[in-house]
């Protein structure tokens, strides 16, 4: 199986473990990733809220070479690539003035929009006989908090795959992967996303409570495939337990680490020893 | 002066909200904000229209879409607020979150030159345009260590195109 | 033949896209017009009288009136025409409202679309025959189809009125959400205690058939002259037999297998049962899905001891036809369920408060069986999970009600009074407990209802918080439910130990397919239309077909009450009369062209076309041709369209006039 491939910013640099264990589960389930050439940044946030045309431009520039590359579908890894992409998608499909409009800016008429995937959208796909291919591997029986974050089911759209509410899907795969996931209440909530750095209180807060209930409820980890909620909730653990004091620290893993280990690969394989919060594993 | 005419091209309706307030009761920053987002259509309907431009409610929204994904209107609110920052930007309203403005202005000139994110150009610029010097040094050498801060930039091969696009989309801030 | 045109303004609803003096100019110029005037009401006492004044000082022999749909003023007009002296069916009307001036907006498009209406119409006028209206005979008898209280209240109504009634519940018991209910607002009366008295009147009354545990299955015929099929299921019981003593249930080896549907799921039955004590008629019906004997015909404990020999494994459904004069449809509502649901469902459900999985987040008719003194808990405040007595309580108001994205985006009205009930009830038994409610609008529009309202606010210091709930989750044993108070403009989280959500009325899930059955008309919904929502609430448009109660829309009990006896009223007005008269618009053969293929026969939907033999001098029949029964007869044309030879044709529509009205083009 092929498929195009939207590394997206945070893949290359502060998530660049994500892009490994990405590629690496691809590779062990046979999925052939093309990169787009020469792809630009979705715009993330900060096109969107401050030019709508802007961000819609940027998105369109990357389906653009998708469709010349002749990709139908793209998996975008990061859960805010995603959002923006299949939005853009959707937008230049139920709105040809503003398809017209970009691709005159753009120079060039995209002559087929590819539809835009997530990683949890592929896992489901491949099934689960190849998530499990070596047994005794380092997630058994763990208690896992799936975090869908923000971006991921929502809005329950065009795209949509999961309920937005009370989305099941990383659950499903987890439980194929040997892990118990916990029923709790912060799957969805927002972590803060981009006010990271500018509004690292809020982020702080946000984060606390999200980890707080995954703590609560005997969570040994939380699981998630967005790099904005895997910054917010790995790194500003520091920062948490500042203003938190009883703030107990918790691994947070991507998707496609978690699903990694459960295949046989070694945790530095996958770069889960790039995290700010050591992860143990129980049985390795 | 911002007009209806203006408030219309969000191409949403702002009549369509009844103010249940279910927007601000699931926003995870609502804490944070002056005004409940539910105001912020408030003002809208009442024509209040600098009110409603001039909150800081529009700049803290993280557009994580939990209002519009709730909305029993199926109004849009984070697009909304997407197109409120938008005219408030084109009309030269001071924005009270200068550090949140700050950052995403100094993230779009990293993607404007770079065409893709260049994490040290953007801290750079934003800790020289805020001044905040001492946040996150003691993430920043463990982020350099674990090779997720790259000293060079990522640079793309058409990056006068993807200047071209700034060019001609870029909301010229007044 | 000289015709006369008359143009209506219909205030400013035609007169305002329709140039109505130029249309009457124009109409004037139409060969065969006499006389061409407008008006600005011509439904109205003067706007009659021009037209019989017209008829007798310019002798015209027809009558086109330019106005607002037939449906509306056809019989006005006609009723002033015969006044007048002239037969009824030579006068037309010329839709120029709902046809023309209400769909358009460019006055002289508008004006010239409504002068080519008048045109056909006069062309057809010119070729209409007088006609006599047909008398049929009327069964006095009236079918009520729901035995909740509004079913209950027409079908008493009626029977007190000496004429008999067959009253249809598809439930075991008759009684409906009403039985179910605590107290009633605003009074704080007993339900059970007003409403038991009447099912039992229902039961004993000799003009009323009581048919429970029953459905309709078939209607056939017309007003005055219905007949229905009704599937009476099996109960497995004997109904002549059982005295209601008991012994069976209370012997029934499977006890915890179904939930009460009673005690809204709150409880458990038996397998075999009935729904409540106080149930009408008091006869158990066996669970077939759950009963040990229809699993491996291992237990028959009910037939071991039955005294009266009345348990039947092997009894089946029965088809009953009865024949009746008029229906009331009076099927009630259901309540919106927040769990989840397929896709294509209208109901979407509530993600966001759980999709039904926290057991002490309830719904309204749940929160009713907790409050009875005949519920789960006899009454006594107690929270399903565990059984503790909440202190603190959240009632959600607006669930799938006036939400177009989870559920629908009409008010169920009902919602804002019950929850105000609901709260003060808590309130006087729990003194130490704490209620909010959270609500978008207070509608209290009714006799002591805003008083009641304040009183809960006043009194019983039950908090109002404005606003909705965006999500209920919970933590350390509570219920957190957050909104925000849109008055104050401030955030407001509250951990509450049981949450009742205030859902949508709904029609019943099969109130579609019965309207179709009944052939009355429906909204998107599922809520039964009436055919005129200010002057003619109660009636449906399918002729001697009434409406009562919530199945109508959403209603309160003194609404369904009172929209029930209006129903009854409406069913005697017709049993008033020995005879109906019906308009003559029927199809008729031309016995002298009929071949006798009976095409007609096979697509009349009413079962009109009979076979007629011709018999020659000799008294033997030479040939069979088609022959229509009047009686049955809708006029709908489908024989007249279908007839191969041209030999049927319709009273008032024959093709002769049709084609008129089309060259007239």
């Amino acid at each position: 199986m092929k498929i195009g491939y939207y590394p997206g910013c945070s893949l290359t640099g502060t998530a660049k473990e994500y892009d490994k264990s990405v590629r690496k589960t691809a590779e062990v389930l046979g999925i052939e990733l093309i990169e787009i050439d020469d792809w630009n940044c979705c715009g993330a946030t900060s096109a969107h809220i401050t030019s709508h045309r802007l961000a819609l431009s940027l998105s369109a520039r990357n389906l653009l070479l998708a469709s010349k590359q002749g990709l139908k579908e793209i998996l975008a890894p990061c859960a805010a690539c995603y959002s923006r992409l299949s939005l853009s998608a959707e937008e230049l499909i139920k709105k040809p003035d503003a398809k017209k409009e970009i691709e005159e800016l753009l120079g060039e008429e995209i002559l087929e929009i590819p539809k835009i995937i997530n990683l949890v959208q592929l896992y489901q796909r491949v099934g689960a006989e190849k998530m499990i291919e070596k047994k005794g591997t380092g997630n058994a029986k763990l208690k896992t908090a799936c975090y869908y974050g923000c971006l991921l089911v929502r809005p329950s759209g065009l795209n949509s795959f999961d309920d937005s509410e009370e989305p099941q899907s990383m659950e499903k795969i987890v439980t194929i992967c040997g892990a118990e996931p916990i029923d709790w209440n912060y799957k969805t909530e927002c972590c803060g996303a981009a006010h990271s750095i500018a509004r690292k209180d809020i982020v702080v807060d946000l984060s606390h409570k999200i980890l707080t209930d995954a703590k609560t409820r005997k969570a040994d980890i939380v699981i998630t495939a967005c790099p904005m909620c895997h910054t917010n909730l790995d790194m500003r653990q520091k920062d948490i337990k500042k203003k938190f004091d009883k703030h107990e620290k918790i691994p947070v893993l991507y998707l496609s680490e978690f699903v990694g280990l459960s295949m046989g690969l070694t945790k530095e394989e996958l770069g889960i020893d790039l995290h700010f919060v050591p992860f143990e594993s129980k049985t390795v | 002066m911002i007009t209806e005419e203006i408030i219309r091209n969000t191409s949403q309706n702002p009549n369509i909200c009844y103010q249940c307030g279910k927007c601000s009761a699931g926003c995870p920053i609502r804490n944070y904000m002056d005004d409940s987002p539910n105001k912020i259509i408030r003002y809208i309907q009442l024509g209040l229209y600098e009110k409603a431009l001039n909150s800081d409610t529009i700049w803290l929204c993280a557009g994580c879409l939990t209002c519009s994904t709730r909305c029993p209107k199926e109004f849009d609110l984070a697009k909304f607020m997407d197109a409120l920052r938008e005219i408030a930007l084109k009309e030269g309203i001071k924005v009270k979150e200068k550090n949140l403005l700050k950052f995403h202005k100094a993230f779009l000139n990293q993607i404007k030159k770079h065409g893709r994110a260049y994490e040290l150009g953007l801290v750079r610029e934003y800790k020289l345009a805020t001044g905040d010097m001492m946040s996150d040094v003691d993430v920043a050498p463990a982020m350099f260590m674990k090779g997720k801060i790259g000293i060079l930039p990522h640079n793309i091969k058409d990056r006068k195109g993807m200047k071209d696009i700034f060019e001609k989309t870029e909301v010229k801030i007044k | 033949m000289k015709v006369g045109v008359f143009i209506c303004h219909c205030g400013e609803n035609i007169g305002r896209t329709v140039d109505c003096p130029k249309v009457a100019e124009a109409a004037g110029k139409l060969p065969g017009v006499v006389h061409s005037v407008d008006y600005k009401y011509m439904c109205s006492d003067p706007g009659q009288n021009l037209i019989k004044q017209a008829i007798k000082e310019k002798e015209l022999d027809a009558v086109v009136v330019g106005s607002c749909s037939p449906h509306m003023h056809e019989k006005t007009f006609r009723k002033a025409v015969e006044g007048a002296g002239i037969n009824p069916f030579l006068c037309e009307i010329a839709n120029i409202r709902e046809h023309c001036s209400w769909v358009h907006e460019n006055k002289d498009e508008g004006t010239d679309k409504s002068i080519d209406l008048i045109r056909y119409a006069v062309e057809k006028v010119k070729r209409n025959e007088p006609l006599t209206t047909i008398r049929v005979p009327i069964t006095k008898r009236a079918m009520v189809i729901g035995g909740g209280i509004s079913g209950i209240q027409a079908s008493l109504d009626i029977a007190n009125a000496g004429y008999e009634v067959v009253l249809v519940e598809k439930e075991p018991s008759i009684g409906g959400h009403m039985s179910q209910l605590s107290e009633t607002f605003p009074t704080l009366d007993c339900s059970q205690c007003i409403l038991t008295p009447r099912m039992v009147e229902v039961y004993q009354h000799p003009k009323i058939k009581l048919m429970s545990f029953s459905e309709v299955e078939k209607v056939e015929g017309f007003i005055g002259n219905f007949k229905v099929t009704v599937r009476k299921k099996a109960r497995f019981v004997d109904d002549e037999k059982c005295t209601g003593c008991g012994d069976c249930i209370q012997n029934c080896p499977i006890k915890k297998k179904a939930l009460s549907e009673f005690d809204e799921n709150l409880t458990t039955r038996t397998a075999i049962y009935v729904p409540f004590p106080q149930a009408v008629p008091n006869i158990p019906v066996i669970d077939s899905e759950i009963c040990t004997y229809f699993k491996n015909g291992k237990c028959s404990m009910c037939v071991k001891v039955c005294g009266r020999g009345a348990i039947d494994f092997e009894q089946k459904d029965k088809l009953i036809e009865e024949e009746v004069g008029a229906i009331i449809v009076a099927t009630g509502f259901k309540l919106y369920s927040i769990e989840k649901k397929p896709e294509d469902s209208p109901i979407k459900g509530y993600g966001e408060y759980g999709y039904g999985k926290y057991k002490d987040v309830i719904d309204g008719l749940q929160f009713e069986r907790i409050a009875s003194a005949s519920g789960p808990t006899e009454g006594e405040f107690l929270r399903p999970s565990d059984n503790t007595v909440p202190k603190k309580i959240v009632f959600i108001q607006c669930v799938g009600s006036r939400d177009e994205a989870k559920g629908f985006s009409y008010c169920s009205k009902i919602c804002c009074m019950y929850t105000a009930k609901h709260a003060m009830l808590y309130k006087h038994k729990v003194h130490d407990g704490e209620a909010y409610v959270f609500y978008m609008d207070i509608r209290a529009g009714g006799k002591m209802y805003e008083e009641f309202v304040r009183r809960a606010i006043e009194e019983d210091d039950v908090k109002y918080i404005r606003g909705r709930v965006s999500k209920i989750y919970e933590e350390n044993g509570k219920y957190m439910v957050k909104g925000e108070d849109t008055i104050a403009g401030v955030p407001v989280t509250i951990d509450a130990d049981m949450v009742v959500l205030a859902t949508a009325m709904i029609p019943q899930p099969e109130s579609k397919k019965l309207a179709q059955t009944i052939g009355i008309p429906y909204d998107s919904y599922g809520f039964f239309n009436e055919v005129h929502p200010k002057l003619r609430p109660v009636e449906s448009s399918t002729g001697g077909v009434f409406l009562a109660g919530a199945c109508q829309s959403p209603r309160d009990i003194p609404e369904s009450v009172s929209m029930a006896s209006a129903a009854a009223s409406k069913a005697l007005v017709l049993f008033g009369s020995d005879f109906l008269e019906r308009e003559p618009i029927v199809a008729k053969v031309n016995e002298n062209i009929c071949a006798g293929c009976f095409y007609c026969k096979k697509v009349c939907p009413y079962n009109a076309i009979e076979i007629k033999e011709i018999p020659s001098k000799n008294g033997k029949p030479v040939r069979v041709v088609a022959y229509v029964n009047e009686g049955l007869c809708q006029g709908c044309g489908t024989c007249n369209a279908t007839c191969p030879s041209k030999s049927v044709e319709l009273t008032g529509y024959t093709d002769a006039q049709i084609f008129a009205e089309i060259s007239a083009i």
